[in-house]
């Protein structure tokens, strides 16, 4: 079965999503929305860092990532103001990766497969990381969830309680990092984000607790990436942009419903 | 020994000092209130004792494993972020129905388990802030401005049920308030603060001192006044009018 590219791409792509749904909907409770965007516009200088050095492509992306992410954080925790300096990250970093890039011979490179993911070209082994990555997320998220809730819905209240709010901070950084290294191969740096906040903010209409939230966001990623395979297979479209599409529609569909049954 | 206690604080914003040698403590079962101009540094005060703020100079020394229910000023949440009050009174520990329906009829908010928190108006919210407190049987409670957008009679039933509970349980209370008619009939010590502690006693030593008649002007005495009466025999000498030894 796992022989059959297609059976592995959507093996992949419900793996993505199942990190990505809990785990985006923190990124949309915290307003991390553009921290996510700037962690995965970093992958690209991961994947010349991986290249030039000759490491594994998901162990420079997951380090840059996590440099990113880390950086980040300690320049919010010292008041800089997010909005600008994010925005300077974000694109440097994509920039900076192009350009690192283009030093590496243009055989070995497939630079479209990193901007726009590669979902089709997955293998057994980019299953492996990409379920040991994924479980590993959720494992993290679940474990934490009360005091992750807690710290997100106020740093006092968390310290109150006992819970160091910059130690959860710390935790959903470190999940973000690892959910860029995986995703990259199945959406690519570009639409990584759209794959964190899309399905998440799709759950919003429908759930009533924090934790329906998390779950209808899997089960919405799940779903788009099923459907966004098809679609790419029947009408011959690329894979992630296809997945985020579908994503986007179900998104529109739940903003609806919501809105109906709101009045 | 005292549920709480900071000893020389000192907490800088970009070089300008917002607590300068700031030594406060509170026992079990008083109620110490927090007065002092805006910007004298209360809420500061508040987030070093309760951890998110690690202060420059000096330390906070809490009793061993204190239980702290904490009641914010405010508290936003997220228009993303979907939350039943019974979700919320869960919250960090997972807390039996039975128990949560009982706090928010206690906190005079019965069945509103259902209900989302962006849903509710300012006076329900604050209650059921304060039920979410008392779920996690606090040993002292740390309220800020507690009864913002409560109406008058909302802000003295809020009271009653504090005094009530402190009656109940011996919890301690320290309280940040900017309404000095409820300093006066509902604390057994206040701290009056702007960036050092200006004065402290009983509410009565307080009011008569110069340096709080300095920062709050003669037009409160005449409210005051009016609430002499209350506080004049609200105070049994268990709750004792020392400091607990920690000042210096």
């Amino acid at each position: 079965m796992l022989d059959d590219f297609l059976v592995r791409a959507a093996i992949a792509g419900v793996g993505v999503a199942l990190a990505a749904g809990p785990l985006g909907s923190f990124v949309i409770w915290r307003r991390m929305a553009y921290f996510g965007d700037a962690t995965a516009h970093a992958a690209i200088l991961g994947v010349a860092l991986a290249l030039i050095l000759s490491m594994p492509v998901t162990l420079g992306t997951l380090i840059v990532a996590l440099a990113m992410a880390a950086t980040v954080s300690w320049l919010a925790a010292r008041g800089h103001a997010m909005d600008s300096t994010l925005g300077v990250l974000a694109h440097s970093a994509l920039a900076l990766g192009l350009v690192a890039i283009s030093f590496v011979p243009a055989v070995r490179v497939d630079l479209s497969a990193f901007l726009f993911g590669d979902i089709l070209a997955v293998g057994k082994s980019d299953l492996a990381v990409i379920w040991g990555g994924a479980l590993l997320v959720v494992a993290l998220i679940v474990w934490r969830w009360s005091r992750l809730l807690t710290a997100t819905l106020s740093r006092e209240l968390a310290a109150a309680s006992g819970i160091d709010p910059d130690r959860e901070g710390l935790v959903l950084t470190l999940a973000l990092a690892v959910v860029v290294a995986v995703a990259l191969k199945v959406v690519g740096a570009l639409l990584i984000a759209a794959m964190l906040i899309i399905p998440a903010a799709a759950a919003r209409g429908l759930a009533r607790t924090p934790e329906g939230m998390a779950v209808g966001a899997i089960g919405i990623g799940a779903a788009s990436a099923l459907a966004g395979l098809g679609a790419s297979w029947q009408f011959d479209t690329p894979a992630g942009p296809s997945i985020v599409t579908a994503a986007a529609a179900f998104f529109l569909v739940t903003a609806l419903l919501g809105r109906l049954r709101g009045r | 020994m005292s549920l709480i206690s900071a000893q020389d604080l000192q907490v800088s914003y970009g070089g300008v000092k917002v607590l300068d040698g700031v030594s406060v403590a509170i026992e079990p079962g008083e109620i110490v209130t927090l007065v002092g101009p805006n910007g004298s540094g209360k809420s500061t005060l508040v987030k070093v004792l309760l951890g998110v703020i690690a202060p420059d100079r000096g330390r906070v020394i809490r009793a061993k494993g204190l239980r702290i229910g904490y009641v914010p000023q405010r508290l936003h949440i997220d228009a993303n972020l979907p939350m039943t009050v019974a979700r919320f009174l869960s919250l960090p520990k997972r807390q039996p129905d039975d128990k949560v329906s009982a706090a928010l009829t206690r906190a005079g908010v019965p069945g509103l388990e259902a209900q989302q928190m962006t849903a509710l108006s300012g006076g329900q919210f604050q209650r059921v802030l304060l039920a979410r407190a008392l779920l996690t049987d606090p040993q002292i409670l740390v309220l800020d401005e507690p009864t913002q957008g409560l109406d008058q009679p909302g802000e003295a039933a809020f009271y009653e049920l504090l005094e009530t509970v402190r009656r109940e349980t011996g919890v301690g209370v320290f309280m940040v308030s900017h309404d000095l008619h409820v300093v006066m009939s509902a604390s057994d010590r206040v701290v009056c603060l702007n960036h050092h502690i200006c004065c402290q006693g009983t509410p009565k030593v307080v009011r008569d001192a110069p340096e709080y008649r300095a920062l709050f002007g003669h037009g409160t005495h005449g409210a005051l006044a009016l609430y002499q009466h209350d506080h004049d025999h609200s105070h049994d000498p268990v709750t004792g009018h020392d400091h607990g030894g920690g000042h210096a």
